[in-house]
């Protein structure tokens, strides 16, 4: 344990490990900061600003998930700056993104009054759902370019590097190279964007098809914890089962083996758990 | 007191700029000897007695900035020049590296030796080919006489690709590294953790052009011009409505009236020959009324009550048939055009800012676009986002600049 610092949130005094991110220190004394982008298992991409709280002596709003505590701060979460950038920052994603299955984003709208129809009317992101391979959709519609899915796939887990953002400005768009294919391009089918997606835009092809055929409920779901049987690694495996048929397998992202990630294999091939009947002899 | 020539050499000059004949000419050899005799700590010092402050815009205290990349640990640390120049209305870095590339890049060696560095780049705007063609001679001619490479400093020329936002500093770390220019949020600041992550001094051309000509003299030569607050010269450069648009050196404390009216600087206001409003410091600078132009000089404290900068030095000169909610709708396009997309205030307030100035809104959805462009300013990672909305929002809190029988109008592309 190292050391110790103080700080002041709202007029309370906090004392935090040092090198705790404010956004942490806040979570602390119980004092809710939004935040859209940040993921407890990847670094922080400082995109989506619903974080951003006003630190003494700073210029500018400060965001909390990446800002590291330091001794003395003096913070304040709610004032009218603060709510003002969050709520306009609430008002331009949905002016912008379908966010019908975006609860981080649903909450955002509500904690800070936002007008979702104030900057609508504008250019969006509606576009076709990509719907490329069997494993899962891609429907940038949906996207608020929150960075986790590049970071995941990047050497916060997969390292495998096959997504980034192209394009610049409002044209910036998550993208496996030169607008590929997933197929054609080096993604690796592992599902950790999926897994790290805040807003449904990447999608189980399973979950995407039930969704759309209305089938899907989440109040009908149960999960049945497992180890996968793949190999020695030890994955922990939480199978989401719809009608006695899995839908769906992800893991815990508080599991010390896997920190919610998984390969192709623990993720996708669950089929073989069904189909009992066609065994050779 | 019109034009002062230092960082731009004088007209008589006999050496031609890319010579070492200009090095010795222009005492560039003796600034880089007495730092090379003084030791680094006092050559800083004395930077910092100038009171020489960063011209790219953000006038931080150089001295301050050498010191603290000096003292962070690292073995490998970097020194970059800033010549990537894409501010709307700022062509001053363009004409000091065509009239005088020796001076930045003697400051530049300078800077390297003060703070500890190996290694330096000079990041250059992609458009200007001929400049980076000079400033690679140059750089070789240095070569020759031993000053770069070896066991002194290497000296690479990087260029940009055209984007606006690779001149914020730590987005242009990420573009020498390969990789797509998106700022980095701050802290770590550059001089603990810049480039490649070792700590990084960035300084703008005008700024290492400074450095060479205080060391071509002294602290008390160098504090001749300018105010006890900020001295030196600064480089402005000057167009619209204007007799003689271009880039001249004056002193800081000169007041803008004379810099547009003096017949050795702007000439005075065309067109209508009434002046209506200057826009200071380019895309992401503030509007200044004729009113308070006629009663600010160019320093930084007076300015602040404006709430304007110098910014870059870019002076727009607008006379009183322009309707600036047109100038505020190009401004718009060009930052909606130039935002990297990283964070959402910017990349979606810029394209809403558009629209609704584009739709001729302007003044009817005027909270709005305040709210909108004081969160954009409030909450946006780097500088681009967070100056976007400023030109807009001094026109608007400045509603007498608005043209009544315009009003309605559509402002259209």
């Amino acid at each position: 344990m190292g050391n110790r610092i103080t700080l002041t949130i709202d007029g309370q005094s906090v004392s935090v490990a040092e090198g705790t991110t404010v956004h942490a220190a806040c979570e602390q004394v119980d004092t809710f900061v939004p935040t859209l982008c940040w993921h407890e298992n990847l670094s922080p991409a400082n995109a989506c600003r619903a974080c951003v709280v006003e630190v003494k002596g700073s210029r500018t709003l400060v965001a909390s998930c990446s800002r590291v505590a330091e001794e003395g701060m003096v913070i304040e979460t709610s004032t009218p700056r603060v709510a003002n950038a969050r709520r306009v920052v609430a008002e331009l994603l949905t002016s912008t993104t379908d966010y019908s299955t975006a609860p981080e984003l649903l909450d955002l709208i509500e904690m800070s009054s936002a007008d979702t129809r104030r900057f609508a009317g504008g250019a969006s992101w509606e576009q076709p759902v990509k719907d490329d391979n069997n494993l899962y959709i891609r429907d940038l519609s949906k996207c608020i370019l929150c960075y986790r899915c590049v970071e995941a796939c990047g050497d916060d887990a997969q390292n495998t590097f096959a997504i980034t953002v192209a394009g610049r400005g409002f044209d910036s768009r998550i993208d496996a190279g030169f607008g590929r294919t997933l197929p054609e391009s080096d993604c690796v089918f592992c599902g950790n964007c999926v897994a790290v997606c805040p807003t449904g835009a990447l999608m189980e092809k399973t979950e995407w098809t039930l969704r759309s055929e209305n089938k899907w409920d989440d109040n009908q779901i149960t999960t049945t914890e497992t180890i996968c049987s793949y190999c020695g690694v030890g994955c922990q495996l939480s199978l989401h089962v719809l009608d006695n048929q899995i839908v769906k397998v992800s893991s815990p992202m508080d599991h010390p083996v896997t920190h919610g990630m998984l390969c192709v294999k623990g993720r996708y091939g669950y089929q073989f758990v069904q189909v009992e009947d066609h065994m050779p002899v | 007191m019109g034009e002062v020539r230092r960082l731009l050499p004088q007209a008589d000059r006999r050496s031609v700029a890319v010579s070492w004949d200009r090095v010795v000419e222009r005492g560039f050899d003796k600034a880089y000897q007495r730092v090379l005799d003084m030791g680094s700590e006092a050559a800083i010092a004395e930077v910092t007695a100038s009171g020489i402050m960063g011209r790219g815009g953000a006038a931080f205290p150089t001295g301050r900035k050498w010191d603290s990349v000096r003292s962070s640990p690292g073995t490998a640390k970097y020194v970059v020049m800033n010549a990537d120049e894409s501010e709307l209305g700022t062509f001053k870095d363009r004409a000091l590296l065509e009239q005088d590339p020796m001076g930045p890049l003697i400051g530049l060696l300078i800077a390297a030796h003060c703070v500890g560095a190996r290694q330096a780049y000079c990041y250059i705007r992609g458009e200007y080919r001929e400049v980076e063609t000079a400033l690679s001679q140059s750089i070789d001619i240095l070569r020759k006489k031993g000053w770069v490479g070896g066991e002194t400093v290497d000296v690479e020329v990087r260029r940009g690709a055209g984007a606006y936002i690779a001149g914020e500093e730590t987005a242009l770390f990420n573009s020498i590294e390969g990789k797509r220019p998106e700022p980095r949020v701050k802290p770590p600041f550059p001089t603990v953790k810049g480039l490649f992550g070792a700590p990084t001094l960035i300084q703008n051309v005008e700024t290492l052009a400074n450095i060479a000509v205080l060391f071509a003299h002294d602290v008390a030569w160098f504090r001749q011009y300018g105010t006890p607050a900020t001295p030196g010269t600064k480089l402005v450069a000057i167009s619209g409505h204007v007799n003689r648009p271009g880039v001249f050196e004056v002193p800081f404390g000169v007041p803008l009236q004379e810099i547009i009216d003096a017949d050795d600087l702007a000439g005075g206001i065309a067109g209508t020959g009434h002046l209506q409003a200057v826009l200071l410091g380019g895309a992401a600078g503030t509007f200044l009324s004729s009113a308070e132009v006629a009663e600010v000089p160019l320093d930084y404290g007076p300015l602040a009550k404006h709430g304007a900068s110098i910014g870059s030095g870019a002076v727009m000169v607008f006379d009183d048939s322009v309707d600036l909610a047109w100038v505020v709708t190009k401004l718009a396009h060009f930052f909606a055009d130039e935002s990297c997309g990283q964070c959402v205030p910017c990349r979606i307030g810029t394209r809403r800012v558009l629209e609704i100035l584009r739709d001729g809104n302007t003044w009817q959805r005027e909270s709005d676009l305040r709210e909108l462009g004081l969160a954009m300013r409030d909450a946006s990672i780097c500088g681009l986002g967070q100056t976007a909305p400023m030109a807009l929002l001094s026109m608007l809190d400045r509603p007498y600049l608005r043209r009544v029988e315009m009003k309605g109008d559509e402002h259209g592309e």
